[in-house]
């Protein structure tokens, strides 16, 4: 294996941060991510020369770096979730660049579903709006770790502390009532370059860490590796008379010589052997893919979850999740759907859904399901990983609804002061 | 035994992904297949696959587009590696396609867009419902919006609008009969993260990535090999120069770059140091026009 270099970008083992933007339409979003590319030399030569082709006024626009499709070139809006990687020498990031129009939620939700950070845009101007709420009513309710709030187009509003400090105040107490664990707030001006990559030198009053800073700096917090470990079991690999039983550790470890239970059945077996992709370990823990040997020949096949024999998650065929709904086809009680939770997939049928029974595109809501078989499942607040699940048409196939076991949705976004 | 480091690092967690992927694949479909065509992006997605389902064989059978314009040292490893791992490989002809008269030589000689025919038959004649790919986000903007898992109908269309939205690592693979979902193993990898894991793994390569003298000519700011595939014309003189390839491809269209890097690490060191992404350094394909990726995604290329 290469050494690492933790002072070179090359370096062979970086941390992977894993981050997500929100904003409303025209705070400046694709501007802001364009700037942090731009400004941390993550654009190359040819990508530039591409943008300022492109571009119709003064300079590149550097909304271009992220508007890739015809359809946005043509409308001048992001439709779609897009991920985006560049590294500094501290980091290597992943970010979900999702979309601000309110029609758009289910694209934040998914952004939100695997980051460690979300970066929620405020114009300085306009200060926090009902499109703010939901946003941070959404990653207070996929427990998104980290919250930054970048209040942009500070330029406008002739960098003047007191803008800076009231907004961050009021978004700072309306995430604490959500219950977001914590807020870094960062004036900043994409456009102009503010405190993006480079400190600001027009407010000398703040003395926080730039957008990019904050990112190479905040923890990862690997919140999975804590907790009981969870198996879920992917595919069972047969080698001779040996069976191994393969999956990616959703959460904690498992070592050689633990005493695990198989669910839903509830059978009990040791540990004999662990693989990590094919070389022998003591342990393999998350987010890891590995593969178990085990002391019995148990029945054990795709979608069984081995757990520790001393830590079960809840086993039942009732249950109640905070669901975003993602398609057009509204989500009503009495609908036949497909659950895949993990590596499994079962039959449910919706049973209620409290308030306005239905969920249509974009609503978030909660509903109680029925499966055909026990699930066995943690709630999301324990573990994102174990704790979610996505509901499938089963005539077409189509992605129907996210879902978070035994979480409480949030009210309209005014309720939420 | 190997040890535990105290935190994974973005390779070890980049191959993790990896392995889960494949094996959800195997876990969920009748018929998967992996597109191989001895390129790096390829070699690392058989890598990985090989890992994910040791000791036991690879559960899936290997697939190539041949152009007629493959770069002879590809091809050669490409074989050699079939053989030594025992693997069976399809390999799907642009050149019969041509010689039947089915497909037409292009004004430009570009082959590229003249594989999606020959791919799509080759899905639905071999019936695979799941086909890997070695495609990466990072390579332009309209690969950003791919999805890990994207379903693609009859006619292998792919619609950024009608995508299906991927959320935690919850792959949908549900599909109806005649449509397949093409897979992407490599989402989250960028270019130098596959070269990182190819140096960590000691991963062997075509020849053709490290510096070596080859004849080239310039055409449009881009060094190509010359050779049954139209080039040079006139006025376009062959030089020898000490090049290397950052991607391999149909030679028509991909060129090569003036290097001294001969090993994994003074690659590694060169694509760093570079101003130029990787497609926009090689590849004349993508300058067709703007969209010129995304519309040829919509079409069913990869």
């Amino acid at each position: 294996m290469a050494t690492a270099l933790p002072s070179e970008a090359t370096a062979a083992e970086a941390d992977l941060l894993r981050w997500a933007t929100a904003g409303s339409v025209d705070d400046g979003k694709s501007t802001l991510v364009g700037r942090l590319l731009h400004d941390s030399k993550s654009v190359l030569a040819d990508q530039l020369e591409a943008v300022a082709r492109a571009s119709s006024g003064e300079g590149p626009d550097l909304a271009l770096l992220t508007d890739g499709l015809r359809a946005e070139r043509e409308q001048g809006i992001t439709i779609d979730v897009a991920y985006r990687y560049f590294a500094t020498p501290r980091r290597r990031f992943i970010l979900a660049d999702t979309p601000g129009h309110v029609q758009y939620t289910r694209n934040m939700v998914t952004g939100a579903s695997t980051a460690t950070l979300t970066v929620i845009l405020v114009d300085a101007r306009k200060g926090v709006v009902e499109q703010t709420r939901r946003h941070a009513a959404v990653a207070a309710l996929l427990r998104v770790p980290q919250v930054v709030l970048a209040v942009n187009k500070m330029d406008l509003v002739g960098y003047e502390q007191s803008v800076f400090v009231d907004i961050a105040g009021e978004f700072t107490r309306l995430a604490t009532g959500l219950g977001i664990p914590e807020v870094t707030a960062i004036p900043i001006s994409a456009l102009a370059g503010d405190n993006v990559v480079e400190k600001s030198t027009h407010m000398d009053w703040y003395e926080g860490p730039t957008v990019l800073a904050h990112l190479e700096n905040v923890p990862v917090a690997d919140e999975v590796t804590d907790g009981p470990a969870r198996f879920p079991v992917q595919y069972v690999i047969r080698s001779g008379d040996v069976r191994l039983y393969a999956g990616q550790v959703a959460a904690g470890a498992l070592r050689v010589g633990d005493r695990v239970t198989v669910l839903p059945s509830g059978r009990t077996t040791t540990v004999t052997g662990i693989d990590v992709l094919g070389a022998p370990a003591e342990l393999v823990r998350s987010p890891q893919s590995g593969a178990l040997r085990l002391a019995d020949d148990l029945d054990i096949s795709r979608g069984d979850l081995i757990v520790p024999a001393a830590a079960l998650p809840t086993v039942s065929r009732d249950v109640e999740a905070a669901v975003c709904h993602l398609h057009e086809r509204p989500l009503k009680p009495g609908d036949h759907v497909l659950l895949k939770h993990n590596t499994r997939t079962v039959r449910a049928v919706v049973r209620r859904i409290p308030g306005p029974g239905r969920l249509d595109l974009n609503e978030i809501g909660q509903v109680a399901l029925r499966t055909a078989e026990r699930l066995a499942f943690d709630r999301y607040e324990d573990s994102r990983r174990t704790g979610s699940f996505v509901l499938i048409d089963p005539a077409d196939g189509a992605t129907l609804t996210a879902g978070m076991f035994g979480a409480t949705a949030p009210g309209p976004p005014d309720a939420a002061v | 035994m190997t040890t535990v480091a105290a935190r994974l690092g973005h390779t070890d967690v980049l191959e993790a992904e990896a392995a889960y992927i494949f094996r959800e694949v195997a876990g969920e479909f009748e018929k998967p297949v992996l597109l191989f065509s001895g390129g790096k992006d390829s070699v690392v997605m058989l890598h990985l696959a090989l890992k994910a389902f040791a000791p036991a064989p690879l559960p899936f059978v290997l697939l190539h587009v041949d152009t007629g314009h493959n770069f002879p040292e590809v091809l050669a490893y490409r074989d050699r590696v079939v053989a030594a791992h025992g693997l069976t490989l399809h390999v799907a002809s642009v050149q019969d396609y041509i010689d039947r008269g089915v497909l037409r030589e292009r004004p430009d000689g570009t082959r590229n867009p003249l594989q999606t025919l020959p791919l799509l038959e080759a899905i639905s004649g071999g019936g695979f419902d799941a086909v890997f790919g070695g495609g990466r986000r990072d390579e332009e903007k309209a690969r950003a919006k791919e999805r890990v898992f994207s379903l693609r109908d009859e006619f292998g269309t792919w619609d950024p609008r009608r995508q299906r939205p991927e959320l935690w690592q919850l792959y949908n693979g549900r599909h109806l009969p005649g449509e397949h979902v093409r897979i992407f193993p490599l989402s989250n990898w960028t270019e130098l993260d596959v070269w990182q894991y190819i140096a960590r793994e000691g991963i062997e390569l075509p020849s053709i990535y490290f510096a070596h003298e080859r004849e080239v000519f310039l055409r449009s700011g881009m060094w190509l090999a010359p050779g049954g595939w139209g080039g040079p014309r006139d006025g376009e003189p062959v030089e020898r120069r000490r090049v290397r390839y950052r991607t391999v491809g149909d030679m028509s269209c991909t060129g090569a770059v003036l290097s001294e890097a001969s090993e994994v690490d003074e690659v590694i060191v060169e694509i760093t140091a570079s101003r130029l992404t990787e497609r926009g350094a090689t590849r004349a394909d993508d300058r067709l026009s703007e969209a010129a990726m995304e519309d040829r995604k919509r079409e069913g290329y990869f």
